[in-house]
C-alpha cells in the first residue's frame, strides 16, 4: 500500500478536492449512488426512529485558525504552514459572550495548530477568567519544540489548567513520522516530556495530558482502552512517558484523508468498513448533539468535520455573533456519508470512543 | 479473473442464510474464541495471522493483517507470527524425514 507524500495542503497544491463540493459529490456516489450501501440518513432514521437533532451545548469547540507547523498526511482540516486563516481577536470576544451567557461547559479549542494564533494565550485567559469549567487545547506537541516563543507553552498550560489533548498515532517512529512528518516523533517525545516535566498526565497530578490515536492507514481504530494500554507500556518502557488517557478517533473520509483513501485505491473498502461497523448505541451519543463548531471567521457548525465540508448549521443565524440558546435545542443537524466516521464501532468523537 | 474475489470477504455472513442454525452456532463460536480469556485479544490475533499464512486462506490474512493494524500491531510483529506458522510448517515437513530414515534403515540395513 502506497502512502501518499504530503508536503503542502490540498488548497496549495490547487487540488480538486480542495472544493467541499467535490467532496461531497464523492461521498454522496459510489456505494451510495447505485444503492448498494444504505444512506447514513436512513440507517440513522432506522435505529434512531427519527433523524440526529441537537440537544444541548456542553462543548464550544473553536477552531483558532487552519495554519500549523506540520503537514500530516491525514489532515481533515488541510492545514499546514500555507494556511494563512487565523481568528480575530473580535470573534474570539464574540465566543467569550457566549461562554459568559449560556451553560457551555468545556471550550475546546483546536487549529491548526492554535497556539500559533497570535491571540491564543489572550483567550485562553479570558476563557478562564469566565470561569469555563474545563479548556481543552489540541496540541500537535511538535509546536512546543518548533520556536524559542512557544517553549515555555507547558508552564502557561500549567498555570490555565488546560486540559492537554496531543496526538500520537503510533509509540513508534516510524509509523508516526510516516503520518505527521519527518522528525514529529523525536520532537513529540521532548514535548510529552516537558509536559510531564510541569506535571501533566503525572500520577497524583491534576493536570491532564491526553492522547489521539487516529489510525495511520484505511483501517478503523482497535478497543480504546487496550491501544490505551499499549501505548502507556511503550511509551513508559520506552522513554518514561506518562499520560491520562487515549482518544481512539476514527478517520474521516474528508480532506486530504479522502485524497489518500483514493490515491491508495482504498475508498471503496473503507467506506464499506464504515457502513458495516455501524453500531446503533454510538449513534445515540454522537458529539454533535452537544457540541457546537465555530470556524475561525465564527461561522457555526454542528462539527468540525462539517466545517471542513463548509455545512453550516440548519438555522438562519450562521455566526457566533447570533448566538442564542435555542439553537441548540432540537435543531436538525447536517449529514453526509462522512457521517458514518462516527459511528462505526465504539464510535468516534473528538473525546474518543462514545460507547 | 481469480477464483478469489476480496469482496467476497464481506459476503462471509451469508453462509447462514443456506443454514441458519450451523452458520449462528460457527459465528457464536468464532467471535467466542477471539473474547479476551486467558490470552489477550492481541495474542489471539497474531496466532489467526499465524495460522491464516500456514492455511494459505487469502481472506483469513486480509482480515487478520487489517485486524493486526487496528490493534496497533506492528509489522515486525506480524512477520515473526508468520515465520512461527512458517517453522512449524517445515518442521513438520521436516520431522516425517525421520520416516523416511526409518524406512531406509529397515529397507536397506
Amino acid at each position: 500500500m502506497s502512502q501518499t507524500k504530503v508536503l503542502q495542503s490540498l488548497h496549495k497544491r490547487q487540488s480538486p478536492l480542495a472544493q467541499t463540493e467535490r467532496q461531497l459529490k464523492i461521498l454522496e456516489d459510489g456505494i451510495f449512488a447505485n444503492g448498494d450501501a444504505p444512506k447514513f440518513g436512513h440507517k440513522i432514521q432506522q435505529s434512531l426512529g427519527g433523524p440526529l437533532k441537537t440537544v444541548n451545548l456542553d462543548i464550544l469547540q473553536v477552531n483558532l485558525g487552519y495554519m500549523c507547523n506540520q503537514v500530516c498526511a491525514h489532515c481533515h482540516v488541510d492545514a499546514g504552514p500555507d494556511r494563512k486563516e487565523i481568528m480575530t481577536k473580535e470573534t474570539m470576544e464574540h465566543c467569550l459572550k457566549v461562554m459568559e451567557s449560556s451553560a457551555v461547559k468545556t471550550l475546546d479549542l483546536t487549529g491548526g495548530a492554535p497556539e500559533m494564533n497570535p491571540n491564543f494565550r489572550w483567550f485562553v485567559t479570558q476563557a478562564k477568567a469566565r470561569g469555563v469549567n474545563e479548556i481543552i487545547v489540541r496540541s500537535n506537541l511538535t509546536i512546543i519544540v518548533a520556536n524559542k516563543k512557544y517553549h515555555d507553552l507547558p508552564e502557561f498550560f500549567a498555570q490555565q489548567q488546560v486540559h492537554v489533548v496531543s496526538s500520537m498515532p503510533h509509540w513508534t517512529k516510524e509509523k508516526t513520522d510516516r503520518q505527521r512528518g519527518s522528525g514529529v516523533f523525536e520532537d513529540s517525545i521532548k514535548a510529552l516530556k516537558m509536559l510531564n516535566d510541569v506535571g501533566y498526565g503525572m500520577p497524583g497530578s491534576s493536570l491532564t495530558l491526553d492522547l489521539v490515536y487516529n489510525p495511520s492507514g484505511a483501517f478503523l481504530p482497535g478497543d480504546q482502552e487496550a491501544l490505551c494500554q499499549d501505548f502507556k507500556e511503550r511509551l513508559d518502557q520506552s522513554f518514561g512517558i506518562k499520560f491520562n488517557g487515549l482518544f481512539a478517533l476514527t478517520n474521516l473520509p474528508i480532506s486530504r484523508f479522502l485524497d489518500y483513501l483514493i490515491a491508495s485505491d482504498n475508498y471503496e473498502d473503507y467506506m464499506w468498513a464504515l457502513v458495516e461497523s455501524f453500531n446503533p448505541a454510538a449513534a445515540q451519543a454522537v458529539m454533535c448533539l452537544n457540541t457546537l463548531s465555530v470556524s475561525w471567521e465564527g461561522y457555526l457548525f454542528d462539527c468540525d468535520f462539517n466545517q471542513m465540508l463548509q455545512m453550516p448549521i440548519n438555522d438562519s443565524r450562521q455566526h457566533i455573533a447570533q448566538y442564542q440558546d435555542d439553537l441548540m435545542q432540537g435543531r436538525l443537524i447536517k449529514i453526509s456519508q462522512h457521517c458514518y466516521g462516527c459511528t462505526a464501532g465504539a464510535g468516534s468523537s473528538c473525546q474518543g470512543a462514545v460507547t | 479473473m481469480s477464483y478469489y474475489d476480496p469482496k467476497d470477504l464481506r459476503k462471509f455472513g451469508r453462509i447462514t442464510e443456506w443454514s441458519e442454525s450451523l452458520g449462528e452456532k460457527f459465528f457464536d463460536y468464532y467471535n467466542s474464541v477471539f473474547k479476551d480469556g486467558a490470552l489477550t485479544p492481541r495474542e489471539k490475533s497474531l496466532i489467526a495471522l499465524a495460522v491464516a499464512h500456514t492455511e494459505m486462506c487469502p481472506y483469513c490474512i486480509d482480515a487478520y493483517t487489517k485486524d493486526g493494524l487496528e490493534r496497533g500491531i506492528t509489522k515486525e510483529e506480524m512477520m515473526e507470527a508468520v515465520h512461527v506458522g512458517a517453522a512449524i510448517k517445515s518442521g513438520a515437513t521436516l520431522v516425517h524425514g525421520v520416516m523416511m530414515m526409518n524406512k531406509v534403515n529397515k529397507l536397506d540395513s
